[in-house]
């Protein structure tokens, strides 16, 4: 469990103290996984970077399986880093080792391994991101992807039971950082390790995150479970984080020549996929267009999000039989 | 007569061997103790830096004006307000041992400051990196920042050997011997032009060599 105390951290800038995080407090559990997401200078990076002390914090205080360590120095502090990984968005290889020695490289920092166990744990670590086939090249032999996975292998090595992203898939094509997140969802199932995770894209956190924090110019405006603050954002920044991950930026409630009250339904888990909209229709009677929607997976669980124009004699009624069906309703200001 | 004496009657080859000869103990002896001595200096200069892992600004600053100042000194100067040092250390100010103290002492401000420029192109992130792996600054040090930096610091001690060339032609001036004390003495005093052409074309094949060297070593370690 990682718990940040009102800490905040601000940078001396030309001598003057800039805030980049105001004071921050939150929790996040042991095994999640959690996203922090923001625009770029939100203090994101900073935020993680107090986990693993890269940053101390100027006022408050970070505690890890309860315990503070804020202060951590010397030897205490190297321990409790090498039970934290790290992944970063342009991987930060050493260019001059092979994938293997990359891998191998937090096992002999700390020393008391001979070299047969540490080869053993280095082929292991290999196995696990996919990368077997290229222990002996070096990192410029590399697609972006697979860097990247040597950084996961690297991070792994020293089994943490935290592992800290900044930003690991900015850098890759949609595909490669799909398939790097679903190794991230995999690792987090198989090793159970906590996971947090920064990143700018809404799409990002949909995917693989438990929870998710919004971070706004040093601040924590929102934050929750991920099915609960990407269907229902409150705060200005986190609807416009969910607008661009449903493509539809400014165009918002919109829809001329469509007259009657706009609905926005909300499904979730199983009546995601049941025929609920055509069986209101039937029993009451009562004519919808769709506007806009969009029906995909948060984490393992399907969901669906529609924006309707009801119109008929028995619109409550219909409204009613849809929120029995467990189905969000929420009218759309136009 | 050989082809040699007719095209260069006024040398004595022997001779031409034995500054030879010097030339690359001054050279060698020189550059071991320039590397050994600029390497720590340099990453010394490198950590202490403004923003860097220990950085110092006031050590750095004190640092960087006695690098800035040895380096400024016209090395012909350095050699001969370093006499009584020299002496102090080798018990002779001049001859081959006499040249290496100023020798060193001139090229390893220049050597560590081109250590300090390539250990600043590492990345800045691999160095994140490895503090957030748990490493000390002495492990970043000697499995990071130095391997990480070999191309660089290669072609650095590649410019350093070039340089401690010219540096040991000027050291034949006060008595030093080698390549660089013949074409004085029979070249420009004794005006005997061959030997100038014979000499300066020796010192000429030299620095090729160390450049060819230096520029293979650079391609070998390249990995980017
Ligand atoms: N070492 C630093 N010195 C001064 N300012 C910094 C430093 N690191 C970050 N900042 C500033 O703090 C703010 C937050 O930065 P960061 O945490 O990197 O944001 P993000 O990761 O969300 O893009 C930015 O305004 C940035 O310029
Ligand atoms: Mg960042």
């Amino acid at each position: 469990m990682i718990r940040f105390a009102a800490a905040s951290k601000s940078y001396a800038v030309d001598g003057a103290l800039v805030p980049a995080l105001h004071p921050v407090d939150l929790t996040i559990e042991a095994g999640e996984v959690f996203g922090i997401i923001g625009h770029s200078g939100a203090g994101k990076s900073t935020l993680l970077r107090l986990i693993n002390l890269l940053e101390r914090p100027t006022s408050g205080k970070v505690f890890i399986d309860g315990r503070d360590v804020t202060d951590a120095q010397g030897a205490d502090l190297r321990r409790l880093r090498a039970g934290i990984g790290m992944i970063f968005q342009h991987f930060n290889l050493l260019s001059s080792r092979t994938v293997a020695d990359n891998v191998a490289f937090p096992l002999r920092l700390h020393g008391g391994k001979d070299d047969a166990t540490i080869a053993a744990r280095v082929d292991e670590l290999l196995e696990l991101v996919g990368l077997a086939a290229h222990a002996r090249k070096y990192p410029a032999q590399l697609s972006g992807g697979q860097k990247q996975r040597v950084g996961i292998a690297r991070a792994l090595a020293s089994r943490p039971s935290i592992l800290l992203c900044d930003e690991a898939t900015s850098a890759l094509d949609p595909q490669t950082t799909a398939s790097v997140l679903e190794l991230l969802a995999d690792i987090n199932r198989r090793l159970g390790l906590t996971i947090v995770l920064i990143t700018h894209e809404m799409d990002v956190v949909r995917r693989v995150c438990d929870r998710v924090a919004v971070l706004d110019a040093g601040h924590v405006v929102e934050q929750g479970a991920v099915a609960d603050v990407f269907l229902h954002p409150r705060h200005a920044t986190t609807r416009r984080f969910v607008a661009e991950a449903d493509h539809r930026e400014g165009r918002g409630a919109d829809f001329p020549g469509v007259s009657g009250p706009l609905f926005r339904l909300s499904f979730r888990g199983d009546a995601t996929y049941s025929p609920l909209l055509s069986s209101v229709v039937r029993d009451t009677g009562v004519e919808y267009n769709l506007l806009s929607g969009r029906v995909d997976r948060i984490k393992d669980v399907p969901y669906g999000q529609l924006t309707l124009a009801m119109h008929g004699e028995r619109l409550d009624d219909a409204l009613a039989q849809i929120r029995a069906a467990g189905v969000d309703i929420e009218e759309v200001a136009r | 007569m050989s082809p040699l004496q007719t095209l260069f009657p006024n040398i004595d080859w022997p001779e031409i061997a034995q500054a030879c000869l010097d030339t690359l103990l001054m050279l060698g002896g020189s550059l071991l103790f320039t590397l050994v001595l600029g390497l720590p200096l340099g990453v010394w200069l490198f950590l202490t830096a403004r923003g860097q892992l220990h950085a110092k600004p006031k050590l750095y600053g004190v640092l960087s004006l006695v690098v800035n100042v040895l380096r400024s000194v016209p090395f012909i100067i350095l050699m001969i307000l370093l006499i009584p040092v020299t002496q102090a250390i080798t018990g002779v100010s001049i001859g081959i041992r006499g040249a290496i103290v100023p020798l060193v002492i001139g090229a390893a401000p220049f050597f560590a400051r081109l250590v300090e420029t390539a250990l600043r192109e590492v990345d800045r992130g691999v160095i994140e990196a490895s503090q957030a792996m748990g490493a000390t600054t002495g492990q970043i040090v000697t499995r990071v920042l130095l391997p990480e930096s070999r191309p660089g610091l290669i072609a650095a001690t590649t410019v350093t050997a070039v340089a401690l060339v010219g540096y040991t032609a000027m050291g034949g001036i006060v008595g030093a011997g080698g390549l660089g004390a013949l074409a004085y003495q029979y070249g420009y005093n004794g005006y005997k032009p061959d030997y100038m052409l014979v000499t300066v074309a020796l010192l000429v094949v030299l620095v090729q060599i160390l450049q060819s060297i230096g520029d293979r070593l650079v391609g070998r370690y390249s990995r980017r």
